[in-house]
C-alpha cells in the first residue's frame, strides 16, 4: 500500500518542530523581543494562501466571497510582513557593541 | 506557470531561509543578516505563489494594490512605534496573523476547487479537519491577542476578570467546538463552520481575560505559539511546505518562550492559564498594618552614594519603560563612567511586559549589549558591588522569594540586590509590585528609597554627579 502524502507533510511538520526547538534555545535572551517580531513576520507567509484564494477564478466575477476573503487576508498579512521585518530590522540596528576607544 | 513540483522545492527553500533567520538571532552580530534571510524567504514564497497560480487577470491588480496598502500600513507602524510599545505591537501583529488564518480557511471552505480540496459540500475529510483546526486556532489567536493588546495598551484594566464557573464554561466551549467540527465533517453544512469560528472567537476572549498584567509575558509568548500552530494548520490544508515549516518553527518558538517566562516567575504554565494572579491594585492588607521605618533620600544623596562607589549594577524594570527613563539612565551611566566607576546592567527574564523587553529599551538608549547581563550571569557579582540601582523593578528583587515559603512569589529566581553594600530604589511609592507582595527590601538598613518618577529622579541625579 502506498503511503498517504499527508504522512510526509506530517513528518516535515514534526521535524520542523525539533529544528525550531534547538534553534530557538540557541537564541540569546537579549534578542527575545526581535525573535517574537520576526516569528510574527515569517508566520505571515500565510499570505500564500490568501493570494491563491484571491486569484482563484471559478467565474468571471473577481469579487466572489472567497476572493474577498483572500483580498482581506492579503492586507492583514502584508501589514504583518512589512511591519514585522522592518521593526525587527529597526531593533537589531540598535544592538551595538562597546566601542573600544571609549574606555 | 511553473510546475507544482518545482514550486514545492522553492517553498522548501523559503522554509530553510526562515530557519536561518531564527538561527541568526543567536548573536547580535549575525542577527541582521538573519533578518535578511527571512525577507528573502518571504520574497521567494510570494513570487513562487504568483508564478504557480499564473493567473494574471484583473484580480492580480487588486492583489498588488492590497499588498501595497498593507505593506505601507505595516511600514508606517514599524517606523513610528516607540520601543516602549513593543509588547502591544507584537500582540497586535499576532491578532492579524490569526485573523488572516481565519480568512484563508474561510476562502478554502467556500472555494475548495482553487486549493484542490474537492468541491463545495464535498471537501476531502482530512482537508476539512485541517482547515477547521487552522480556523479555530486562528480565531482564538485573534480574539485573545486583541484582549492582550487592550490590556497592554491600558485601554482595559490589567486586573484579572474572574467569574464563577469560568473554567467550566471554557471547557464546555472547547468541547462544543470539537463537536461542531465533528458535525461539520459529517454533514459539510456551512452553519457548523461559522458556528465553530464564532465559538473560537469567544473562547479566545474568555481565555485571556482572567490573566493579570504581571503574566502578560507568558500570554504574549503563548499567543505567539498559537499563531504558529494556526499557520501550520493552514499549511496542511494548502499542502504548502513553507507554511508547515514556518508554523512549526513559530509554534515551538512561542512555546519555549512561554516556558522560559514561566520559569522566570517560578509558576506552572497551567496556573498562569487559569489566571487570577496579580492585579493592578492588589494590596497586601496584613503587611500594611505594621508600618516599618523606611529610609528615603533625594537626588543629592543618591548622587553622592553613586559617585563614591567603585562598581554599580543597574536593575531596570517595567517602571523604567513606563517613565521612558532609559535615555536619562544612559546619561547617568555615562557620567558615572567618566568617574571611572564600573557599571553593568542586570536584566531579569521577566522584567518588562515581554521577553527581552528591557534589552531592546537599553539598546535603544545606546547601551552596548555586552554591558547587559542575564540573571545567572551576574547574580554572584552583587556581593562584590557597592551600589545596586533599582529603577522600576520590584518583585524581581524581592528577597522574600528566597526566604518565605508562604509568599506567592516564593521560589521565583530573584536578583540578589540586597547583597550590595547599598541599594538605591527608584520608585513612586511603597506600593507592592504586580504580584501584590510587599517588598522586604524597602525596609532594610542598606536600602535608600528614592520616591519620584524614574525619569525625573535619574535626570536630577545626573545634575548632581
Amino acid at each position: 500500500m502506498e503511503i498517504d502524502p499527508f504522512i510526509f507533510r506530517f513528518s516535515i511538520f514534526i521535524l520542523s518542530i525539533f529544528v525550531g526547538y534547538y534553534v530557538v534555545w540557541s537564541v540569546t535572551p537579549s534578542l527575545h523581543t526581535p525573535l517574537m517580531s520576526v516569528t510574527n513576520a515569517i508566520s505571515s507567509v500565510i499570505i500564500v494562501g490568501a493570494i491563491i484564494a484571491a486569484l482563484a477564478s471559478s467565474s468571471s466575477n473577481i469579487f466572489e466571497t472567497s476572493n474577498v476573503f483572500g483580498y482581506l487576508g492579503i492586507i492583514l498579512a502584508s501589514v504583518n510582513i512589512f511591519g514585522g521585518f522592518l521593526v525587527t530590522q529597526r531593533m537589531l540596528q540598535m544592538y551595538k557593541k562597546k566601542k573600544k576607544n571609549k574606555k | 506557470m511553473i510546475s507544482p513540483n518545482l514550486s514545492a522545492i522553492f517553498y522548501l527553500i523559503s522554509g530553510i531561509l526562515f530557519i536561518l533567520a531564527l538561527r541568526g538571532l543567536s548573536s547580535p552580530e549575525t542577527s541582521r543578516q538573519g533578518n535578511l534571510f527571512g525577507i528573502l524567504g518571504m520574497i521567494i514564497a510570494i513570487s513562487v505563489t504568483f508564478l504557480t497560480v499564473g493567473n494574471f487577470s484583473n484580480a492580480m491588480n487588486y492583489v498588488l494594490i492590497f499588498l501595497v496598502i498593507g505593506g505601507a500600513i505595516g511600514a508606517f507602524i514599524a517606523f513610528k512605534i516607540p520601543m516602549t510599545a513593543m509588547p502591544e505591537l507584537v500582540a497586535g501583529f499576532h491578532s492579524l496573523v490569526g485573523l488572516a488564518a481565519v480568512f484563508v480557511a474561510i476562502s478554502a471552505f467556500l472555494n475548495p476547487q482553487a486549493f484542490n480540496l474537492g468541491s463545495p459540500g464535498n471537501i476531502k475529510l482530512a482537508s476539512l479537519i485541517e482547515m477547521s483546526i487552522g480556523a479555530a486556532v486562528g480565531a482564538i489567536t485573534f480574539s485573545g491577542s486583541i484582549i492582550a493588546f487592550l490590556k497592554l495598551r491600558g485601554i482595559m484594566s490589567g486586573s484579572p476578570i474572574i467569574f464563577l464557573g469560568q473554567h467550566f464554561i471554557n471547557l464546555l466551549l472547547g468541547i462544543f467546538i470539537i463537536v461542531l467540527i465533528y458535525f461539520l465533517c459529517e454533514t459539510q453544512l456551512d452553519n457548523f463552520f461559522w458556528g465553530m469560528i464564532a465559538a473560537s472567537f469567544l473562547i479566545g476572549v474568555l481565555l485571556i481575560i482572567p490573566i493579570g498584567g504581571a503574566d502578560m509575558p507568558v500570554v504574549i509568548s503563548m499567543l505567539n505559539s498559537y499563531s504558529g500552530w494556526a499557520a501550520a494548520g493552514i499549511g496542511f490544508t494548502l499542502e504548502n511546505t513553507a507554511l508547515i515549516i514556518t508554523g512549526a518553527l513559530v509554534g515551538s518558538s512561542g512555546a519555549i518562550l512561554s516556558y522560559i517566562m514561566c520559569k522566570g516567575m517560578n509558576r506552572s504554565f497551567f496556573s498562569v492559564i487559569l489566571g487570577g494572579f496579580g492585579g493592578d491594585t492588589t494590596v497586601n492588607e496584613e503587611k500594611k498594618k505594621d508600618q516599618k521605618p523606611v529610609k528615603s533620600g533625594n537626588a543629592e544623596d543618591a548622587a553622592f552614594l553613586l559617585k563614591n562607589a567603585s562598581s554599580v549594577i543597574i536593575v531596570p524594570g517595567y517602571g523604567m519603560a513606563v517613565a521612558q527613563a532609559q535615555h536619562a539612565l544612559r546619561e547617568m551611566v555615562d557620567a558615572l563612567k567618566k568617574n571611572d566607576i564600573k557599571v553593568s546592567y542586570a536584566v531579569h527574564p521577566v522584567a518588562g511586559r515581554m521577553p527581552g523587553h528591557m534589552n531592546v529599551l537599553l539598546a535603544e538608549a545606546n547601551v552596548p549589549y555586552d554591558e547587559v547581563f542575564e540573571l545567572d550571569q551576574i547574580n554572584n557579582d552583587f556581593a562584590n558591588t557597592d551600589v545596586a540601582f533599582v529603577i522600576g523593578a520590584n518583585d524581581v528583587t524581592n528577597p522574600v522569594a528566597k526566604t518565605d515559603p508562604q509568599s506567592p512569589i516564593f521560589g521565583m529566581p530573584v536578583l540578589d540586590v540586597e547583597k550590595c553594600k547599598s541599594v538605591l530604589f527608584v520608585k513612586r511609592s511603597l506600593s507592592p509590585g504586580y504580584a501584590g507582595v510587599d517588598n522586604e527590601l524597602f525596609y532594610r538598613e542598606n536600602t535608600m528609597m528614592l520616591f519620584a518618577d524614574a525619569k525625573k529622579m535619574t535626570e536630577d541625579i545626573v545634575k548632581n554627579i
